[in-house]
């Protein structure tokens, strides 16, 4: 193992999914240089996603082939503090990525903005409700930023990556038949939005009989060729069904592969270094200023990278290990409620409902796309929370991305038998005949749910695990069951044979065996109080001027949409402070402490 | 008459630059397209020669009716010898697996569809070996089971650890070996597995029924490039339609349920 210093750049990038392809793209637009370090594989969507080989099932959501590999890191899980954290072994429950486009390569492309209320949550709930309907225990912060703040960026993403979907209000006038509690927009969506397979459309007739007010979902696949802002070109989306944890073969899917990354390789300030895992970020004797990155390279050389601006766009929870890897901040103690690298770490609270329809008709699972039809009666603060005593909500929605038949038996009917001819007819029969409603709720942050780095086990790079300390909490609990409860209306019209309604259960723990989602949030939040955000409104480290963090560690608590529409806004918003603002200034912080 | 199966079109070319990487090579071989457009033609002449509503040949093939059949009704799970398994393992490999996945009025079972030699490849690989899991000690296994998976085995190890144990419990238990016994006494013994009756050294009977439980799904399941699926029967009885991967035209016909048969990554059609 050989150590070596490189020649210095202006900015480093760790990570280049979507936060780091788009930090990336505009500092290289400023005229700077820009290494973006990425610790997985290089990949293409040309190469990896290739057909017909990608489109396995086995290799690609079973073996995993595009995501992070434990072997390499990993982190350690408990559910409370009194608990020994244990590694998690085998990817199940959450699927971070690895290699170029990270998550991004591999996410099923469905692409929300924020709405108003989530973006100052705290703010809204005391104003609506009153401080004290804030529970003991409870986190709940505003982001900092507001949503007429960050509308002009999420315009800019949704044209970067080429989403598809219907407007409701553009400019404060009624356009089209989209999500009535949608906020509004400055323009439309770039797309028309995909067709509804069968299932949307069934959900579409059965929640418009039971009251409630479907729309398409906003997706990130195109609904017909694109050439987007960057000059890069989608094709048109043919539903095959291979979206979560594949790399797309349309190159219909967005990812920085193939939206951003080949504008990006045009400028010649732009260098990218794949298996390239960063170890920590350098800072000078002061503490207050970053000098660089290390590297671990793929023959195990450790490599220093100088430069004057460090972005670090790892994903959400590698962004906190490497803050409190490198002493970016005060590291959270829950005890004392001090420190904030670590503080409102969250996740998404998702549960899944079968519906089995009579045999009669075919559900045919496997045509998908990022797609469907959701209502958002429940989500937010669409409704009055005052009767119900919690805060949160959760859209409903049937996304069918496509269901392959190992995940299909695998997950077969609940309460059937688990294996033999019952269980083989009880499968196939779910199969052909079943399709599931999501309810996708949020997360909120409580004192004694966080990041830490573990005391036992080590990374294979001989680096302090980070640590998990995550549970669920009863107000979380109570908002999945009532609204996953409302579907009971739903179910009433679809017809259906028989339904399992999935909710939360008290007193059970979250589980890692199961998979959720990849939705992780929180950690390295942004806000406007130091005391209790690590990150100012600009995503910039309150500590450490010239560290930038982008991603969903910066979210305060989790919301029901996907994450990755606001990642994309904050990106652009983050970057165009910097841009207008740091690059201009002494390097210092943007907010005044 | 349905129309022509839309063909896979990538979209026109990208300005993606090709990366030549240091990683590693997919593991599997890419067919050239035109042996996939080969197999959806096949598909579509079988279809019009078969009609709709023609039982499957996978499942003609198969005796409906004969749940219990022990592996000598099914001489290829022996005629093939196996990589990893010693030929006393793969016996047991084999009827246990064939209870889990029966041949039965659905269809084929596990040793007809090949799962058996599935499991087998597939310990030869990253995964097999333990690679895609991370293995370092500490091991807590006496963690609370919502934490996830402790054990000190890669998937080779369960098997290895799994197999010598249960065929000797089994000789032990009913001084039969688990393939002689009758199918009411092979799912009791399944069954014992499952509800965690015993262990193995250190290896849970219930972890190793999981795993084998997993595994035959997904050999049953997988493409048939992985040596399990045969025939495409396992996807033919699911419904599902392989590598096909294109319903463009088939989006919106809510009064049609799709109508093509399964096709492979490798062109074969069922």
């Amino acid at each position: 193992m050989a150590e070596k210093t490189l020649p210095p750049v202006d900015v480093v990038v760790v990570g280049s999914g979507w936060a780091g392809s788009i930090m990336a793209k505009e500092l290289c637009e400023a005229g700077l240089s820009v290494v973006m370090l990425e610790r997985g594989a290089r990949r293409s969507t040309a190469r990896d996603g290739a057909y017909p080989a990608s489109i396995d099932e086995l290799e690609g959501a079973v073996r995993y082939k595009l995501f992070q590999n434990p072997a390499q890191t990993t982190v350690t899980v408990r559910n409370r503090t009194d608990q020994e954290a244990v590694p998690y072994r085998r990817l199940a429950a959450f699927l971070p990525g690895a290699g170029v486009g990270g998550a991004g390569l591999h996410w099923t492309g469905v692409h929300f903005r924020a709405t108003p209320q989530d973006l100052r949550l705290r703010s809204h709930v005391v104003e609506r409700y009153g401080s004290k309907f804030i529970p003991e225990g409870m986190a709940l912060q505003d982001y900092g930023v507001t949503y007429e703040e960050l509308e002009p960026f999420f315009d800019r993403a949704e044209k970067v990556f080429g989403t598809s979907g219907l407007a409701y209000t553009v400019n404060g006038e009624v356009t089209g038949k989209g999500n009535v509690f949608a906020p509004d927009r400055s323009d439309d969506f770039p797309l028309p939005p995909l067709r509804d397979v069968y299932t949307a459309h069934l959900f579409r007739h059965a929640a418009t009989e039971a009251g409630y007010h479907p729309y398409a979902m906003p997706a990130a696949n195109a609904s017909q060729p694109y050439t987007n802002t960057y000059g890069a070109q989608m094709g048109p989306c043919n539903f095959c069904g291979y979206c979560s944890d594949y790399a797309c073969y349309m190159s219909a899917k967005a990812s920085p592969n193939v939206n951003i990354m080949p504008a990006l390789r045009r400028h010649e300030n732009f260098t990218l270094r794949s298996n390239a895992h960063v170890l920590k970020v350098l800072l000078d004797s002061t503490g207050k200023k970053a000098t660089g990155v290390v590297y671990q390279d793929a023959e195990g050389n450790h490599i220093t990278q100088p430069a004057g601006l460090v972005i670090l766009a790892a994903f959400q929870f590698h962004n906190v290990h490497l803050m409190l890897l490198s002493g970016i901040g005060k590291a959270y103690d829950p005890a004392s409620n001090t420190g904030t690298v670590g503080r409102n770490f969250t996740y998404q609270n998702i549960t899944n409902s079968t519906v089995l329809m009579p045999p009669t008709r075919s559900t045919d699972q496997f045509i998908g796309s990022a797609g469907g039809v959701a209502i958002d009666d429940f989500n937010s603060d669409n409704f009055d929370h005052g009767p119900h005593g919690f805060i949160g909500g959760s859209p409903l929605w049937v996304n069918q991305a496509g269901v392959k038949p190992i995940a299909g038996a695998k997950g077969s009917f609940p309460g059937a038998p688990r294996w033999g001819s019952a269980w083989k007819k009880a499968a196939i029969d779910t199969y052909r005949h079943s399709f599931t409603i999501n309810a996708q709720g949020s997360n909120m942050a409580y004192r004694d749910v966080y990041l830490d780095l573990d005391p036992t086990w080590r990374t294979s790079y001989g680096q302090p695990m980070l640590r998990m300390t995550f549970d669920w909490k009863d107000n979380d609990i109570r908002m999945n069951r009532f609204v996953v409860s409302q579907l009971e209306g739903v179910v009433k019209a679809l017809g259906a044979q028989d339904a399992h309604y999935g909710m939360r259960e008290p007193g059970k723990p979250f589980d890692v065996r199961d998979y959720q989602t990849t939705h992780l949030c929180g950690g390295a939040i942004m806000g406007e109080d130091p005391k209790t955000s690590a990150l100012n409104r600009y995503l910039q480290s309150w500590d450490v001027p010239n560290v930038f963090v982008v991603g969903a560690n910066a979210f305060p608590q989790g919301m029901g949409y996907n994450p990755t529409g606001l990642v994309a806004a904050l990106a652009y918003w983050s970057a165009h402070h910097i841009r207008t603002q740091w690059l201009k200034g002494n390097g210092g912080p943007l907010v005044a402490q | 008459m349905p129309d022509m199966p839309h063909r896979p079109h990538p979209a026109a070319p990208l300005a993606e630059r090709p990366q030549h990487a240091s990683a590693a090579l997919p593991a599997i071989p890419a067919p050239t397209r035109r042996h996939v457009v080969q197999g959806l033609g096949t598909g579509t002449a079988a279809l019009a020669l078969g009609g709709l509503t023609a039982p499957p040949a996978a499942h003609a093939a198969t005796e409906p009716g004969t749940p219990g059949a022990s592996p000598s009704a099914h001489p290829a799970a022996h005629t093939h010898t196996a990589r990893f398994f010693s030929p006393e393992d793969f016996a047991f490999l084999s009827a246990a697996c064939e209870r889990i996945f029966p041949a039965d009025a659905q269809g084929p079972g596990a040793i007809a569809l090949g799962v058996p030699h599935f499991i087998d490849g597939q310990m030869d690989t990253p995964w097999g070996r333990g690679e895609l899991w991370y293995m370092q000690g500490p091991h807590r296994p006496e963690a609370p089971a919502n934490l996830g998976y402790q054990l000190p085995y890669s998937p080779q190890q369960i098997y290895k650890t799994g197999l010598a144990g249960v065929v000797a419990w089994v000789q032990k238990t009913h001084q039969a070996a688990f393939e002689t016994l009758p199918p009411e006494t092979q799912d009791s013994i399944l069954t014992a597995l499952e509800n965690n009756a015993t262990q193995f050294d250190t290896l849970p009977a219930a972890a190793f029924f999981e795993q084998l439980r997993s595994d035959t799904i997904e050999g049953a399941f997988a493409d048939p490039i992985h040596g399990g699926n045969k025939h495409l029967a396992g996807w033919t009885m699911m419904g599902f339609p392989g590598a096909r991967a294109d319903y463009m035209d088939w989006v919106d016909r809510y009064d049609t349920p799709y109508p093509y048969g399964p096709v492979s990554i490798s062109g074969e059609t069922a």
